[in-house]
């Protein structure tokens, strides 16, 4: 199976899929290792690896944060996919990877893609790589058999819309506001009509991510969305965790919160 | 190393890029240069004296060798040539026409530019690229940002003639600079912000967000927000804020809110990373004045037509003076805004070599530099592909540099540490070249801004 069709089906009829996010190596290697298999033991469809980088403006602090702790301890591209093949191995959990474009570039586009098949990959998402510039990068991914994960935001005209539509493969990551990722109080008012917009291009699956972190959260995503990603709140659970295994518990619980709040209402297309 | 200072930029020097490649049309492919580019390292000790860098140009020039072996004996900048960068998208300010680009590439020269950016800014950039474009061609808004120019900048800025200064750096060599210094707020980071400001009027955007490193852009961005009445937010590292304290107090001055920004290295880089998530989260509403010849389409384009006046002035005030171009125009590069400024009307001139200095600070062996285009390779950063300082991991590296520079006692004019790069450099260029046989060799350097701000760091250094 190609990594598109893989994250296709992580995405089942009548089930909002949980995809949490693991910066990969925060805050080391092995505690990161067991995050990503506690999750995909508690409910989780996809998870999302985010690669670090020392300059990622798309993330607000607490992702940067964990990037900088990261690779503070020496995480590296290489490093990352060590780990990723690994855990391919231990679940069957499709994983994604998220990435900035210049350690991409710095490793090698094609090397990249031959890296996350090698590993398993099911997906990348670049969020600086906008469909202008991702032609390389969608090209050898898609020799590999790795799906490229395009990012919208409700700045998104029309054009851009079907331009992102047409280079998805898996799903489409929406943007729930503008900004940076990190958590919020509420959902913007401005994302129904933004995922309406959307659905009328594509018949992918609709992930929505930034500033989704709680229960509250997923149940208004769960009739609107066919996914949601939760990132900067995992963070902020594992920065404030007394220790190390407190703070996999600590991830477990919100996940499974997060899960019954996405099962508890009936999915339903907007 | 009390004295260290970073200097000017995240290292990215689209400029190169753009007016150097760029620069080279189609005949030169043929054997026939226009104009020459060369790149150097300065490193300035602090009891005044310029050498060229531990690692001079003789290995910067064999590695650029090496790169020409490796690709088949083409030089490489021809190689960078290669893929675009028309000749139509490099006309002058003053000539008003459209911004041409390959409709599949916006805004790139050559392989270098782009727009790397997420997804939320795409839709504000292109309304950022169609509000230009049309005041590009608009000569109320040209008429406008003359005005400005003029009657608020102080320009036209006059070029000095550095008799001095010349003969004790060895003589035989006539030395003019361009005194960007004099311009309102001491630099010639004014001029970009003017056209940006109107530009932000034009768009209804009441909320202008700058970043800053030495707070020369941070000054200039909030003088022109109190004059317009726009709401204006500064981003500048922490490291950054105890250097220039002084530049600090002026933002608030001047009605500014200055942001201090603790992530990453703490200094101009992450000021930028910050303002950029600031632009995403708020684009509705707020401009980002961008303040070097960096960051996604329009923002080099733009930054290098409203900072081109300086060369265009530089250009017909030296033939007045002289009744000929120089042999060289040298210029600091940092960000890129002065250079690009003054080497941008000199780039169809063939015998103008444009040489840009670039800071080794400790060394460019060391990692305490800010060589990014000697040292640096291509990458993604800021939202455009260019040269950076980067680890073999791509992640991006902090830059240094130190400078120090005896300009002051012989012309009476205290430049700042930036643009003392270059005339340290220009010590060095009158050294080789006033034995040179036939006329007087004539060097203009681009004194981009003055030095009120460094003098603490000036200070720290010589102690």
């Amino acid at each position: 199976m190609t990594g598109a069709e893989r994250l296709r089906a992580a995405f089942q009829p009548g089930r909002t899929a949980l995809a949490p996010f693991f910066t990969a190596g925060y805050p080391d290697l092995w505690s990161f290792a067991r995050f990503v298999l506690a999750a995909s033991r508690t409910g989780a469809d996809v998870v999302e690896v985010g690669l670090p980088f020392s300059d990622p403006l798309a993330d607000g602090p607490s992702i940067q944060f964990a990037s900088k702790t990261a690779l503070d301890g020496g995480m590296s591209v290489a490093g990352a996919f060590s780990a990723v093949r690994r855990l391919g191995r231990a679940t069957r959990v499709p994983l994604v990877l998220m990435g900035y474009a210049n350690p991409i570039l710095s490793f090698g586009v094609r090397r990249f893609a031959a890296e996350c098949a090698r590993a398993d990959v099911a997906g990348v998402i670049v969020p600086d790589l906008p469909a202008e510039e991702s032609g390389d990068l969608d090209e050898a991914l898609a020799d590999r058999g790795v799906a490229s994960v395009p990012l919208l935001a409700p700045t998104s005209t029309a054009e851009r819309i079907r331009l992102a539509a047409g280079r998805a493969k898996g799903f489409v990551y929406l943007l729930s506001t503008t900004g940076v990722t990190g958590v919020r109080e509420a959902l913007s008012p401005e994302l129904p009509p933004f995922v309406a917009r959307v659905r009328r291009v594509t018949r992918l699956p609709l992930a929505v991510g930034f500033g989704v972190s709680t229960p509250a959260h997923a149940s208004a995503l769960a009739g609107m969305a066919d996914g949601i990603i939760v990132g900067s709140a995992l963070v902020e659970i594992i920065r404030r965790a007394p220790s190390r295994d407190a703070a996999v518990r600590g991830v477990e619980a919100r996940l499974r919160s997060l899960r019954r709040a996405l099962d508890g209402r009936r999915r339903r297309r907007v | 190393m009390s004295g260290r200072n970073r200097w000017m930029s995240a290292a990215l020097a689209l400029a190169l890029a753009i007016g150097v490649f760029a620069a080279f049309p189609a005949e030169a492919q043929e054997g026939k240069s226009r104009g020459r580019w060369e790149y150097r390292f300065v490193c300035l000790s602090s009891d005044g004296e310029a050498r060229p860098g531990s690692l001079s140009w003789n290995s910067a020039r064999a590695e650029l060798d090496d790169d020409r072996r490796a690709d088949g004996e083409r030089p490489l900048w021809r190689r960078w040539l290669g893929t675009g960068g028309t000749r139509r998208s490099l006309r002058p300010f003053q000539a008003a026409g459209p911004v041409k680009s390959p409709r599949s590439a916006p805004g790139k020269f050559g392989p270098y530019g782009g727009r790397f950016v997420p997804e939320t800014l795409i839709a504000p950039l292109d309304e950022l690229t169609g509000a230009y474009e049309a005041a590009r061609t608009d000569p109320a808004f040209l008429r406008e940002f003359h005005h400005y120019l003029t009657s608020y900048a102080g320009r036209p800025t006059p070029i000095t003639r550095c008799d001095r200064y010349a003969g004790a750096c060895g003589g035989g060599v006539t030395l003019y600079v361009k005194r960007e210094d004099l311009n309102h707020t001491g630099a010639h980071k004014i001029n970009n912000c003017l056209g940006q400001v109107l530009l932000a009027r034009r768009m209804g955007k009441m909320r202008i967000i700058a970043e800053t490193g030495a707070g020369q852009h941070g000054v200039a961005t909030a003088t022109v927000c109190a004059l317009f009445g726009l709401r204006c937010v500064v981003y500048m590292g922490e490291e950054d804020i105890g250097r220039q304290a002084l530049n600090v107090y002026r933002m608030r001055l001047l009605g500014a809110e200055v942001v201090p920004v603790a992530g990453g290295t703490r200094t101009l880089k992450d000021a930028t990373n910050e303002a950029i998530r600031d632009w995403v989260t708020n684009c509705r509403t707020t401009h980002y004045i961008i303040g070097s010849t960096v960051g996604p389409h329009p923002y080099p384009t733009m930054v290098r037509d409203f900072q081109s006046v300086i060369g265009v002035e530089a250009r017909s005030q030296i033939r007045r003076e002289t009744g000929r171009l120089p042999d060289a125009v040298v210029a600091c590069v940092g960000g890129g805004s002065n250079a690009m400024g003054i080497f941008h009307a000199f780039r169809g001139d063939r015998r103008v070599a444009l040489i840009g200095v670039e800071a080794e600070g400790e060394g460019i062996r060391s990692r305490r530099h800010c060589a990014s285009l000697g040292r640096g390779r291509p990458g993604v950063l800021h939202g455009s592909f260019s040269y950076l300082l980067q680890d073999r991991d791509g992640q991006v590296t902090e830059t240094h540099s130190i400078a120090f520079q005896g300009f002051a006692r012989c012309e009476g004019i205290r430049p700042a540490l930036e643009p003392s790069h270059a005339l340290a450099y220009a010590k060095v260029w009158i050294r080789e070249n006033a034995r040179r046989r036939g006329r007087r060799p004539l060097l203009l350097v681009n004194l981009s801004g003055r030095g009120d701000k460094d003098v603490h760091t000036v200070s720290e250094a010589l102690r």
